[in-house]
């Protein structure tokens, strides 16, 4: 069986090869604290194994995980002169390889969609192949690994370490926001433990006017897009605002159809999730992985979008739910 | 309620616009003290999530085989295909990829496309392509805002995609929260038809505005081919 575990420890072995070659790469003005803060996201990867089998202490890890943060925030970090190719190199290659070159990159989707749809249901002597749950993190996995062998073939590239520089050089380009989701991820779980969804839930309560449908319908799906905004994911809101108002209001009170209400109130947090920083994954990364100068572009274009979809949301769940 | 100190440190912060791990490890910090959590145990709730939530970083092993096709020219090979298809605008061509992205993960693909995979290599070299072959250079501002709006049109289409389908993670947490909670049978497949409507009007809207961004570079790219001393000045 193919597991999971396997793939965070290609992503921690690679960061640490990538964090060695950063240490001793001289046009970076910062090359220690670079290769400090890279070098502790992938021994951490390969740590969390045992961390998660609770076969070893969570302590030391959240000791590194704060350090990471210290290095990234106070500007130590940051970035060599990537040594590739020039514009005009790539052009001549791009036209002497031509569509080639789509290749190894369609090899990714292939593989994972594959992953997804036919390898998850095989099984070898009554054991799946892939790792239950973890299809598709695993098709993403094998999709990259069987693409950078196609690539290197198909380019006739023999030296590892080319793409490994070329993707340490865009690991650089992305700096800390790389570790940001995990941050975020690990502060909506810390919010759980404390009780903060429980309090925004009675706040919830204290203002919501018991007697107008209407007026508890846009609660509950402001409720959810607004706390979406602050714990940067829907899936942290729901439980706290379907126990608020969802379902003793919505459902119990004016006896609306269950799964319409739900679901619409889930999209409605997703609409928070188009315009909250703290949903880092979707709208900070982006934006340090196309190299924008403005790392809120991908919200501002977001915006009028989820705004809109929320109003949509709420007149669906008014029109249709009851 | 004074736990929710630890969110105005984060609103605090991000206005500010300080660097977002310290502000979000110092809420981590505030919240799990004035939540009643010993230290060791603050520093094990850092430790357990950065463990837990290593699935969203994983995307980084696409990186090095994206790294060096972009190395043997990957996006500039984007930029000469879409060329070649005269008639698909900058708006159009993330219209489609809205489609293809929503199409994608309502079906369950949800790892199919994404920012690292597909955006970066292909999508806005190939947008970005579209723009080119119309009105020559683009100046940083308008490459700016494409690229913004390609991020956007993937994630509006995996958002209002992936709750069509049956397997995803939302629509196993509403049942099983509310299956546990309130001792009910809620079916996934109710859920995933109640996706539907939204997931039309979230084609419609954003596909809407992405073709109106067609109109915005008409406009914006026009006026500053006319006065190429402006656009020069503006570029500084």
């Amino acid at each position: 069986m193919i597991k999971a575990e396997w793939f965070y420890w290609l992503v921690g072995l690679s960061f640490l090869v990538m964090a060695a070659q950063m240490v001793t790469d001289r046009s970076n003005p910062k090359r220690f604290g670079t290769g400090a803060f890279w070098g502790l996201i992938g021994a951490g990867f390969i740590y969390s194994s045992w961390v998660v089998t609770k076969q070893a202490p969570a302590e030391p890890l959240g000791a590194a995980v704060l350090v990471m943060a210290v290095l990234a925030g106070f500007g130590f970090t940051g970035r060599g002169t990537p040594r590739t190719t020039t514009p005009e190199e790539r052009t001549a290659s791009a036209a002497r390889l031509g569509n080639k070159l789509f290749v190894p990159a369609l090899t990714i989707p292939v593989v994972a969609m594959a992953c997804a749809i036919g390898v998850k249901h095989l099984s070898i002597g009554g054991e799946p192949v892939l790792q239950k749950g973890s299809e598709t993190i695993l098709g993403l996995g094998l999709g990259a690994v069987v693409a950078l062998v196609v690539g290197m073939v198909l380019l006739r590239e023999k030296r590892l370490s080319v793409p490994v520089r070329s993707g340490r050089t865009m690991l650089e380009a992305m700096g800390w926001a790389m570790l940001l989701p995990q941050m975020l991820a690990t502060l909506g779980a810390i919010f759980q433990v404390s009780g903060v969804g429980g309090q925004v839930g009675k706040l919830a309560t204290a203002v919501l006017p018991k007697d107008s449908l209407y007026v508890a319908v846009v609660v509950y799906c402001v409720g959810m897009f607004a706390f979406t905004l602050i714990m940067g994911n829907a899936f942290a809101a729901f439980p706290v605002m379907t126990a608020a108002v969802g379902w003793p209001v919505l459902i119990g009170h004016f006896h609306g159809n269950p799964a319409a209400v739900l679901a619409l109130g889930m999209l409605a947090g997703f609409c928070g999730t188009l315009v909250t920083p703290m949903a880092a994954n979707f709208n900070i990364v982006p934006a340090a992985l196309l190299e924008l100068k403005d790392q809120y572009g991908p919200i501002k274009a977001q915006l009028p979008t989820a705004g809109i979809l929320l109003g949509c949301n709420i007149v669906i769940m008014a029109l249709f739910a009851f | 309620m004074i736990v929710l100190l630890g969110v105005l440190v984060v609103v605090i912060g991000f206005a500010t616009k300080r660097n977002a791990l310290l502000v979000v490890a110092a809420a981590g910090i505030i919240t799990g003290l004035l939540g009643g959590l010993s230290p060791a145990k603050v520093l094990a709730a850092f430790g357990e999530g950065f463990a837990g939530s290593r699935a969203v970083t994983i995307f980084a092993i696409t990186l090095p085989v994206i790294g060096l096709l972009e190395r043997y020219g990957l996006q500039e090979q984007a930029r000469t295909l879409i060329a070649r298809f005269g008639r698909l605008t900058t708006g159009r061509f993330l219209a489609l990829y809205l489609g293809l992205r929503q199409i994608g993960a309502a079906v369950g693909l949800t790892n199919v496309f994404g920012h690292a995979q597909t955006v970066r290599p292909l999508a806005v070299p190939m947008a970005e392509g579209a723009a080119e072959r119309r009105y020559g250079r683009l100046p940083a501002r308008t490459r700016e805002k494409i690229r913004s709006f390609a991020a956007g049109a993937d994630n509006v289409g995996l958002f209002f995609g992936e709750d069509v389908f049956l397997a995803v993670g939302s629509i196993l947490l509403i049942t099983g929260f509310v299956n546990t909670t309130y001792g009910t049978h809620l079916e996934p497949l109710h859920l995933a038809l109640w996706a539907i409507p939204t997931a039309l009007c979230a084609f419609v809207v954003h596909g809407w505005r992405l073709l109106r961004l067609d109109r915005f570079l008409e406009r914006e790219l026009l006026a500053a081919n006319a006065h190429p001393a402006i656009a020069e000045g503006a570029a500084r």
